[in-house]
């Protein structure tokens, strides 16, 4: 079996041996290469439903920003049909809109009886920091969350438009190849290169949002944090 | 029996109202999300932590705020950048936003994602900068050559693109955008 084949055999085994070539990888201390996204994570998440794989942030319609939040990552289809939201973990959307790195608005999404409930974007004051609590007088916005094998569920709000379910990974890149590179068997990346990702699913939060609301004109800047109760 | 219909009439006329509330909101007591929420996990742009945080400060990065983390990390991106990197090993060495070990550790140790509001949002489109990131943008490869690729992306070819350019499925065109799962 090469590395590919070994990586769809289930999850909670991937991560394990995806944190076993990073360790190798440290150690031997060769030229390395730019991993998957946070794909591979830190001990404390790895591999938990407060898991953080990737962040996008991008212009939907012209009058709108688009904020993606992927957890849970390298699902196989049948890990998929297994896999949920925990309703002990917030995913928390920060918005900074005056440039010093301290989020000024929230988004955030939580879970509860198979619907996810979307407060905000919201003031961030008194609830910025490494914790906090859910912003339960912001305007809020519920969804069912779409079921692996069931139609896509998407509500609709005020210009706000929501989801959350799974989704097929939008991440790509040869992660296998990576590996093979660190591990001192490869000196660089195969052309054409091959997906690792392909075929796997994540656990996704998608909240689209009218610019205005997220201060309008300019820049912002924005991360996405879980945090657990 | 007079008072009794009144006060039935009124007890009705009073739901009644409530239920024709200004639009088709329906009052719903919300569920109990009381409680103390702390930082398990963050992220702003891709790849950061992996790449560029020492194995045993990946959960103290996790949990230090974007605001602290300049002071705690710029210093320590720089030096890891300019040991991983035959492109950036002096001072003198640059990539193509112009920036060496330094400059370029200080941008990516205060983990954020930069949108734009005013136009087009993506990592990088050859022409526009860290102004979003969509879908399709091949984050991977504009961190591999902006870390291996020198001053002008083509210093180490075999390291700067992994080729992989794109996903095994084509996103939608409407919201929710990611396509449906395997």
């Amino acid at each position: 079996m090469d590395l590919s084949d070994k990586l769809i055999i289930n999850k909670n085994f991937k991560m394990k041996k995806l944190n076993l070539f990073l360790l190798m990888g440290t150690i031997l201390v060769l030229g390395a290469i730019l991993i998957a996204a946070d794909h591979i994570e830190a001990p404390g998440v790895s591999g938990s439903t407060a898991d953080i794989t990737d962040y996008y942030a991008f212009q939907g319609d012209a009058d709108k920003i688009v904020f993606v939040a992927n957890t849970q990552g390298l699902l196989s289809p049948t890990a998929t049909g297994d896999a949920s939201f925990d309703e002990n973990v917030m995913i928390e959307f920060n918005i900074d809109t005056d440039q010093d790195n301290t989020e000024d608005l929230i988004i955030q999404a939580i879970p509860r009886d198979g619907k996810m409930y979307f407060f905000g974007p919201t003031p961030a004051t008194g609830n910025t920091g490494t914790s906090g609590t859910v912003q339960i007088d912001a305007d809020v916005n519920s969804v069912d969350i779409t079921e692996y094998n069931g139609d896509m569920q998407i509500a609709t709000n005020d210009g706000i438009k929501i989801f959350a379910g799974p989704r097929d990974d939008p991440f790509f890149m040869d992660f296998a190849q990576y590996g093979q590179i660190i591990g001192g068997m490869a000196t660089s990346f195969n052309n054409p290169g091959d997906d690792t990702f392909a075929g796997t699913n994540v656990m996704s939060v998608v909240i689209e949002v009218p610019k205005s609301m997220i201060g309008g004109t300019g820049s912002i800047n924005t991360w996405v944090e879980t945090k657990r109760k | 029996m007079k008072y009794i219909k009144i006060f039935t009439l009124a007890i009705l006329a009073a739901f009644t109202l409530q239920n024709c509330g200004d639009d088709d909101t329906v009052v719903e007591t919300l569920p109990d999300f009381s409680g103390s929420y702390s930082l398990a996990d963050q992220m702003g742009r891709p790849a950061i932590n992996t790449v560029l945080v020492a194995e045993g400060n990946k959960d103290a990065f996790n949990t230090t705020i974007p605001a602290e983390q300049g002071a705690a990390y710029a210093s320590a991106f720089a030096d890891r950048l300019s040991t991983l990197s035959p492109a950036l090993a002096t001072d003198d060495d640059t990539n193509l936003l112009d920036l060496n070990a330094t400059g370029f550790g200080a941008v990516l140790a205060t983990d954020v994602l930069t949108v734009s509001l005013d136009g087009v949002t993506t990592f990088f489109d050859g022409t526009n900068v860290l102004t979003g990131r969509n879908l399709s943008d091949d984050v991977i490869t504009t961190e591999l050559t902006l870390i291996f690729g020198g001053e002008d992306g083509s210093e180490i070819p075999t390291l700067s693109d992994d080729n992989v350019d794109a996903n095994d499925k084509p996103f939608l065109t409407t919201f929710p955008y990611l396509a449906g799962p395997f």
